[in-house]
């Protein structure tokens, strides 16, 4: 286990790595300076801004400097706001961002394992397609559609929860009930296949026969063993979530970190892309890692096959 | 005792082809159906596929008929029609029979704006442009993005799995390394930052959106054709001496079809919702271009006021996410009867 992890935490640091210099090199293609106004500054002037930036040095030292400073969290200073290192505006941002992802995804796989194991109990009976029905739903409409929608409705008609800002939990209701329509509906098709399945092996039938209640043989020997799967689509989830964000935390204005990447892209201000490009990489690296490990924990057959590799 | 059975004499003969093809128990009830055509069957027994299919047609035929006969010209701008809500002939509901809810008094929009002999059945936005040709034009270019993006998707995609798959060995760890650094990052990210060095517009968009989603398609390729060339109809082809390229199309190609179509039917819907999350952000289709992502994104700004604007492309794009999906789960059935029970 422990020679798995660190080839793992290896391939990590490789993967960021490859990240990291990808980004920059694609980033120094790019036209734009960090000056707004550039004919009515003076040559000196320009110069001035340049070494502020670290923009007079060669390309090569420029990146080496950024990857020492990657290293420590340094992402170099913003260009949209002078002054303000990268870091600490994501820093100061990231917080939102990740309670609502977190929100969004517990809230979507818990209604998803509830709707989907519902939905394989009661197998082709209206529950089962109302299930289905609402799975098909949750991946077919685009999340910033109902996010609009859950404003308009939920927000500003029913005033039940308010329409935008950050504030406390309530301000964060709409938002996760947006970005976890798409888990629910993901998770839910994947408990109902294979709940379906583990229903019908051979276990099971041996719990009924032994005269275990309906729910006994639901809960701890159908839902425990049909859940486990359920951990390698967290990766993807978290990737839907994250792509999400950028747009919903939009319409509700939260200081979040997608909100600042889709503005840092619309004012070209690439340190700030790049930072966020670095951070998106690394979540999911690591959530992915996660994943890998506790699949591995709960699930003993894969560590089996994974020594036999 | 010489009391012998009496057994007729014919009844040792050899019967006459003709008597053969009449007997039932030789009979082969239903003619032998090809791969395709029993796929083709299961798929018609899919009510939801079905469905999708034919609703499918209809977008499709109904988006790029438009080039030749719209009801307006899309990008006719006609600001004293502007903002009228949908009225469609013969419906008397609200919200259908262009009156809008105007200080609180349901009002006749189109007889405000002197043009009660019209009707815009989704309605015109706030230049006047009426919505409907603008929700064919954008659906239209949604398809023809997600489309070219999917082409390129599978020629990547199954050249580079296929590539991967059959080489094996330590090309194909590099392969699939590369693979997982490109997931890695949230896709969206990347293709933010190819249009922003490739300058936004359609072409950029087509690229980034390829350039990104093969990698599915290139690990589920992958996977089959390692399970497809340990076979013996493979083994028979190499020891017959034939090329790998003519293995690839002759033996692996066909045998991969089936996921190399169902893949299709979600990246399809993948490259529609990237390129409407890229308009809807504002990197994606400049206008006069128009694609649902942007229509969404017009409409959003008005919702209080004029829901139309927003509903109908919602609509019509969730449609076509539906219909994509359903035909996609419908088409998995029916290629392969063992996932379903």
């Amino acid at each position: 286990m422990a020679k798995y992890l660190a080839k793992r935490i290896f391939y990590l640091v490789l993967t960021l790595f490859i990240v990291i210099t990808v980004t920059f090199f694609l980033m120094k293609l790019l036209p734009g300076t960090p000056l707004t106004n550039q004919a009515k500054l003076s040559k000196s002037q320009i110069a001035l801004i340049y070494e502020q930036y670290g923009l007079n040095k060669p390309v090569w030292q420029q990146y080496l400097l950024y990857l020492a400073g990657a290293v420590r969290g340094n992402f170099g200073t913003s260009f949209q706001f002078s002054d303000q290192p990268v870091s600490y505006l994501l820093s100061s941002r990231i917080g939102p961002s990740l309670q609502i992802g977190l929100q969004a995804m517990i809230f979507g796989v818990i209604i998803g394992i509830i709707v989907g194991s519902f939905g394989a109990m009661k197998q082709n009976t209206w529950v089962d397609t109302s299930a289905t029905f609402v799975s098909i739903l949750g991946i077919s409409i685009p999340s910033f559609v109902l996010a609009v929608l859950l404003q308009y409705y939920l927000g500003l008609k029913l005033g039940w929860f308010p329409i935008a800002e950050w504030g406390g939990f309530i301000y964060t209701v709409l938002p996760t009930l947006a970005l976890g329509a798409t888990p629910l509906a993901e998770s839910a098709r994947f408990v109902r296949t294979e709940m379906v399945d583990v229903l019908s092996s051979d276990y099971i039938e041996l719990a009924k026969a032994k005269g275990l209640s309906r729910t006994g043989v639901i809960y701890h020997h159908a839902l425990r063993n049909s859940l486990i799967p359920l951990i390698t689509i967290v990766g993807p989830l978290a990737v839907n979530i994250m792509t999400g964000s950028m747009v919903v935390e939009n319409i509700f204005s939260i200081p979040g970190i997608g909100e600042q990447f889709v503005k840092s892209v619309l004012t070209n201000d690439y340190p700030t892309i790049m930072g966020l490009t670095i951070i998106y990489s690394f979540m999911l690296c690591v959530v992915l890692l996660f994943t890998d490990i506790l699949y591995g924990i709960v699930d003993p057959r894969i560590r089996i096959t994974g020594k036999a590799n | 005792m010489a009391d012998t059975v009496k057994l007729p004499e014919d009844s040792f003969k050899p019967i006459s082809a003709d008597d053969r093809s009449a007997l039932d128990s030789e009979k082969i009830a239903a003619p032998s159906l090809t791969f395709a055509q029993d796929a083709w069957r299961r798929l018609r027994k899919n009510k939801g596929a079905w469905i999708s299919l034919i609703v499918l047609a209809i977008v499709f035929i109904m988006a790029f008929g438009s080039i030749f006969v719209s009801p307006h010209n899309p990008n006719a701008v006609n600001p004293s029609y502007a903002n009228l809500p949908s009225k469609i002939p013969g419906i008397g509901i609200n919200g259908f029979n262009g009156t809008l809810v105007q200080a609180g008094q349901r009002v006749d929009a189109y007889k405000q704006a002197g043009a009660s002999n019209l009707h815009y059945i989704m309605g015109t936005d706030y230049l006047g442009r009426d919505l409907f040709s603008r929700v064919l034009y954008g659906t239209r270019i949604s398809l023809i993005i997600a489309l070219v993006a999917t082409l390129f998707d599978l020629t990547i995609g199954v050249t580079y799995g296929m590539f991967s798959g059959w080489k094996g060995g330590r090309i194909d760890t590099i392969m699939q390394r590369i693979i997982e650094i490109i997931l890695s990052i949230p896709n969206l990210v990347v293709i933010v930052l190819l249009i922003l060095i490739l300058k936004p517009g359609m072409t950029s968009i087509i690229i980034a959106i390829a350039l990104t989603s093969w990698t599915n398609m290139a690990r589920l390729v992958r996977a089959q054709t390692m399970e497809l060339k340990e076979q013996e109809f493979i083994l028979a082809a190499r020891t017959l001496g034939e090329r790998p390229m003519q293995i690839a199309f002759k033996h692996l190609l066909p045998n991969l079809s089936s996921v190399i179509i169902i893949n299709t039917m979600f990246t399809i819907p993948n490259a529609i919702f990237f390129e409407a999350t890229l308009s809807y952000i504002g990197i994606g289709i400049s206008s006069p271009q128009a694609s649902l992502g942007t229509l969404l994104n017009d409409g959003q700004k008005n919702f209080q006021f004029l829901p139309y604007q927003m509903w109908w492309p919602a609509l019509v794009l969730s449609i076509i996410m539906l219909a994509f999906n359903l035909l996609g789960d419908g088409l998995r059935d029916a290629f392969d009867p063992r996932t379903k029970e």
